[in-house]
């Protein structure tokens, strides 16, 4: 099972910090790699918030047809992160790991951010496309204050692969996944945190219901739901169909991925709705044993439950910092001082919320909606 | 050589024993004549007859032989192919002794004769095919264990329950947002009835098929299922109407009403609409049935008696067959797209409406058809192995498609579509064929069924039906059944006791949805029912496993 470490602040953090974090976890992941987003770029991208960052790795092969694309599309760089890479044995270093700010084509200058986010969208799709059969590039993300990074390997290891200790590279909010390798091949596209035009998410457990899932989304004519080489992909495009696609408050998430039945439905004053929810999107409902946490773009991280509760996952802090972890222990190197007894472990029912910049948290209940 | 004028037959070409399917095993010495197989033998294929025996005796302290001739009374098979030996087993039932059972003959050449006066064979029942079955076959394999914990069936709260209905994409529900909640805008768009269900359904038997206390003792099971023990089971009326008391009662959501092309009790139902204190589960529109493809309903002169000729409102004691085809057919769009349309506005628009059809290459065009038609509420599928009351033996035995390969691909079109979940699939057709009614109905729904409707296996579990697939008795079409289930003669259906078929349903329904629990739990599910999750699925033939698109285990 895969351990997860998230921290959401009103400071700029360095991701070293819930790489420490997922170590406190170590029992739980056997190091088969580490994934990493970070949301609300601190350090040289601080200003330059606008800029669709791309993320990925690549062969030199790979280098020359990601410059020739991206300046053929009319994609200028603008800035560029590398990092300061130190060999260390049992990681097998790919030829370039970067984070490269671009300014967009001319032609999308007055365009809407949702025309910028398919386009973005689409251009990492083709990149991946491209870069997929020889794994000569992989793209991660492509959108503006947001960076991924990942890796096979422990992720202490990985995380000083990287020189994240000798960096200056900070975020507000940082996800960090600990991979415990299952069912699927070792492959970085089925590296934790996945990320789609905005939203991000990382889970434990497997995902029992995959099959009838990933095949809903695919169904939907939405270019980005292709990939799962992990069968947790699909909680990520469940978030981004829910909030993004049908517009459903951030709430809904939960009464989609694990409706109420009939009569608990009877308290809700939505109820009606609720009733169509669980009867349309009955393939994207779970069946566990899972827990979710995630980001939306503006920033607010939540965690929630499976309806059977079959996996850890608390969270716990302070005003401006509050950290999600899947265990307890990450939660105390995170934020050692707190008042633990205030420490929220979310369950079938819950929702936690954590507003933007972690000024507050809430405990969103379906029972009463 | 002699000529063939002139001569005397000796007429020693009657059939011998050896072409039957059932030879008659009779026990001379453990029968004491008391001739009630002979009076019960559904057939008259045992008769009472004496013969003259040569009996070698010997009495006294040394071996004196004499022979002697006595007269004999004894039970003998006849040779008359229209009173074959269907093996039924009244015969064993009934006698005191354990003198007599009917033995099957692999060797006989039963069809070879039976097709006296010009007629094809025909009968009850269904595919007489014993082998295994695709269902039978496929195998449960994505096992929970260590990296997902496996769920407690009996602990965990399981959520066994589908849809009929027609299900709105999520991109069309009429939502809006209002104070960070949704609300239902409903002026902007027709919400299609929905009805939840427990995924096994008693399908369509008739009225008239059915005797009256196994139609009672059917209905009576489902409706203490849905009243005392909260499970949703429907059931379809067959084509031949419902009792009129049942139309007006409150338990008529239960019922699943079917139109069929005979149109047999429509007018009675009709009639009953204003006086409907609750609407039906569903209607269902038959043009096809799995065990006959392109047949249409018979029910036999004989079984017309008083109560089915009012029902039906004809006269008594006529052939009652229903056209192959519906008298309006003249397109697809008239066919499905009106019928639909007629039944929904019969209800207001609100009650489920779908067609049934037969198993069939051609299943994708009608699914299509219906995925275009917003009003289209299910597909329901009867595959090769589904049951009748009568037919000719060949269209039961060659015509039609195996189910799991047709509902996969079906499935598999509307994933394509991605309407998946906007059109359920229902199932039908030699579930429960071998006695493994939660494994085949699970594997169906992981091929993507919503539901499965079963028929001979409730006539087999709840009323103790004799048929099988190697032709055993398959006599309902002749209203002699000999488990009173298929009869309207008295005297035959005073054996079925209705309470105790209830009892059966009741008992059947929830020993399946336990044993659904022990399927879903180790893979698992139990919040949702693992509609198409083909992943769980595997068998042991490479063939079927790239048809069906599951994985080979060995």
């Amino acid at each position: 099972m895969c351990r997860l470490a998230a921290i959401t602040s009103e400071k700029y953090i360095s991701p070293m910090e819930p790489v420490f974090a997922l170590e406190t976890m170590k029992e739980g992941h056997d190091g088969s790699g580490l994934g990493l987003t970070l949301k609300n770029l601190g350090g040289e991208f601080e200003g330059i918030k606008e800029s669709p960052i791309l993320s990925g790795i690549c062969s030199k092969k790979g280098m020359e047809i990601l410059n020739d694309f991206m300046k053929k599309h009319g994609f200028k760089l603008k800035h560029e992160w590398t990092p300061k890479i130190k060999p260390l044995r049992g990681i097998v270093a790919h030829d370039y790991y970067f984070a490269r700010a671009y300014d967009y084509p001319a032609s999308y200058a007055g365009k809407s951010m949702r025309e910028k986010e398919e386009l973005l969208m689409n251009t990492r799709l083709a990149i991946r496309k491209i870069g997929e059969p020889d794994e000569s590039i992989f793209a991660f993300s492509f959108y503006p204050d947001v960076i991924t990074l990942k890796e096979v390997g422990d992720p202490l290891e990985v995380a000083e692969f990287f020189g994240l200790d000798r960096d200056e590279l900070k975020a507000k909010i940082i996800f960090a996944q600990g991979r415990q390798n299952t069912n699927y091949a070792i492959y970085l596209y089925a590296c934790h945190p996945f990320f789609i035009q905005g939203y991000c998410s990382m889970t434990n457990g497997e995902n029992t219901a995959f099959v009838p899932i990933r095949e809903f989304l695919m169904s939907r004519g939405f270019p980005g739901y292709i990939g799962y080489n992990s069968d947790s992909e699909v909680f990520t495009h469940i978030l981004h169909y829910t909030v993004r696609q049908l517009k459903f408050p951030l709430t809904y998430y939960k009464d989609v991925i694990t409706p109420l039945k009939p009569s608990e439905m009877e308290n809700r004053t939505d109820r009606e709705a609720l009733k169509l929810i669980k009867q349309s999107l009955r393939p994207l409902c779970i069946d566990g044993p899972n827990m979710v946490i995630g980001f939306t773009p503006d920033g607010t991280c939540f965690m929630v439950q499976d309806s059977k509760k079959l996996r850890p996952g608390v969270v716990g802090g302070i005003k401006g910092r509050y950290a999600l972890m899947s265990e307890e222990c990450g939660v105390d190197r995170a934020v050692p001082k707190r008042d633990r007894s205030k420490d929220i472990f979310p369950m079938k029912y819950d929702m936690v919320i954590v507003s933007p910049d972690a000024q507050e948290v809430k405990i969103w209940n379906q029972l009463q909606g | 050589m002699e000529p063939a004028s002139g001569i005397r037959l000796d007429h020693n070409h009657q059939l011998s024993l050896k072409e039957f399917p059932y030879i008659i095993r009779w026990r001379d010495d453990r029968c004491k004549r008391c001739g009630r197989c002979t009076a019960v033998c559904p057939v008259k294929a045992i008769e009472a007859t004496v013969k003259v025996q040569r009996v070698v005796k010997s009495e006294g302290p040394v071996p004196t032989p004499t022979v002697a001739k006595s007269i004999t009374h004894v039970v003998e098979q006849v040779t008359d192919m229209e009173r074959y030996c269907t093996g039924c087993g009244t015969c064993t039932l009934v006698c005191p002794n354990e003198a007599i059972e009917p033995e099957f003959n692999p060797q006989h050449k039963f069809l070879h004769y039976k097709n006296k006066g010009g007629d094809g064979y025909k009968r009850g029942g269904r595919r007489n095919d014993p082998s295994i079955s695709t269902l039978d076959r496929l195998k449960f394999t994505r096992i929970s264990m260590l990296t997902d914990p496996a769920l407690d069936a009996g602990r965990h709260e399981f959520r066994v329950r589908s849809y009929i209905g027609r299900i709105l994409p999520p991109e069309n529900l009429p939502l809006k947002t209002s104070n960070g909640k949704l609300v239902v805008d409903k002026e902007s768009i027709f919400i299609p009835p929905v009805r939840e269900i427990f995924p096994i359904m008693i399908g369509s038997m008739s009225i008239g098929a059915l005797s009256p206390p196994m139609w009672e003792g059917l209905a009576m099971g489902v409706a203490y299922l849905n009243e005392v023990e909260g499970m949703p089971v429907v059931m379809c009326s067959g084509e031949g109407g419902m009792p009129p008391r049942l139309l007006r009662s409150r338990y008529l959501k239960y019922f699943i009403i079917q139109i069929a092309s005979g149109y047999f009790g429509w007018d009675e139902i009709i009639h009953a609409i204003p006086h409907m204190v609750e609407d039906p589960a569903a209607i269902e529109i038959k043009y096809g049935q799995g065990a006959k493809p392109g047949d249409g309903g018979l029910l036999m002169a004989q079984k017309v008696l008083k109560l089915i000729a009012k029902i039906r409102g004809v006269p008594q004691f006529v052939d009652l067959a229903s056209p192959p085809t519906h008298q309006t057919k003249y397109s697809i769009e008239e066919a499905v797209a009106k019928m639909i349309q007629s039944m929904s506005m019969a209800w207001g628009f609100r009650v489920p409406v779908y067609p049934k059809i037969s198993g069939t290459k051609t299943a994708r065009a009608v699914l299509n058809n219906l995925a275009r038609n917003p009003y289209a509420a299910a597909l329901s599928i009867d595959g090769e192995d589904g049951g009748t009351g009568a037919a000719y033996n060949v269209s039961m035995d060659k015509m039609g498609h195996p189910i799991a390969s047709n509902l996969r691909e079906c499935y598999l079109d509307l994933v394509k579509q991605g309407k998946q979940n906007e059109l359920p699939l229902i199932a039908a057709g030699g579930i429960g064929k071998k006695g493994n009614l939660a494994a085949n109905a699970a594997a169906l729904i992981m091929l993507g069924a919503s539901a499965v409707a079963i028929g001979k296996y409730i006539m087999q579990a709840a009323a103790d039906c004799f048929g099988d697939e190697y032709n055993r008795c398959n006599l309902c079409n002749t209203g002699k059944c000999p488990r009173g289930i298929t009869t309207q003669d008295p005297k035959l259906y005073r054996r079925l006791d209705s309470d105790k078929v209830a009892e059966r349903v009741v008992e059947i329904f929830k020993a399946a949805d336990v044993e659904l629990r022990k399927i879903f739990a180790p893979m698992g599910r139990s919040t949702e029912l693992p509609i198409g999750m083909s992943d769980g699925l595997s068998i042991d033939d490479q063939a079927i496993a790239e048809r069906l698109g599951i994985s080979y285990a060995c």
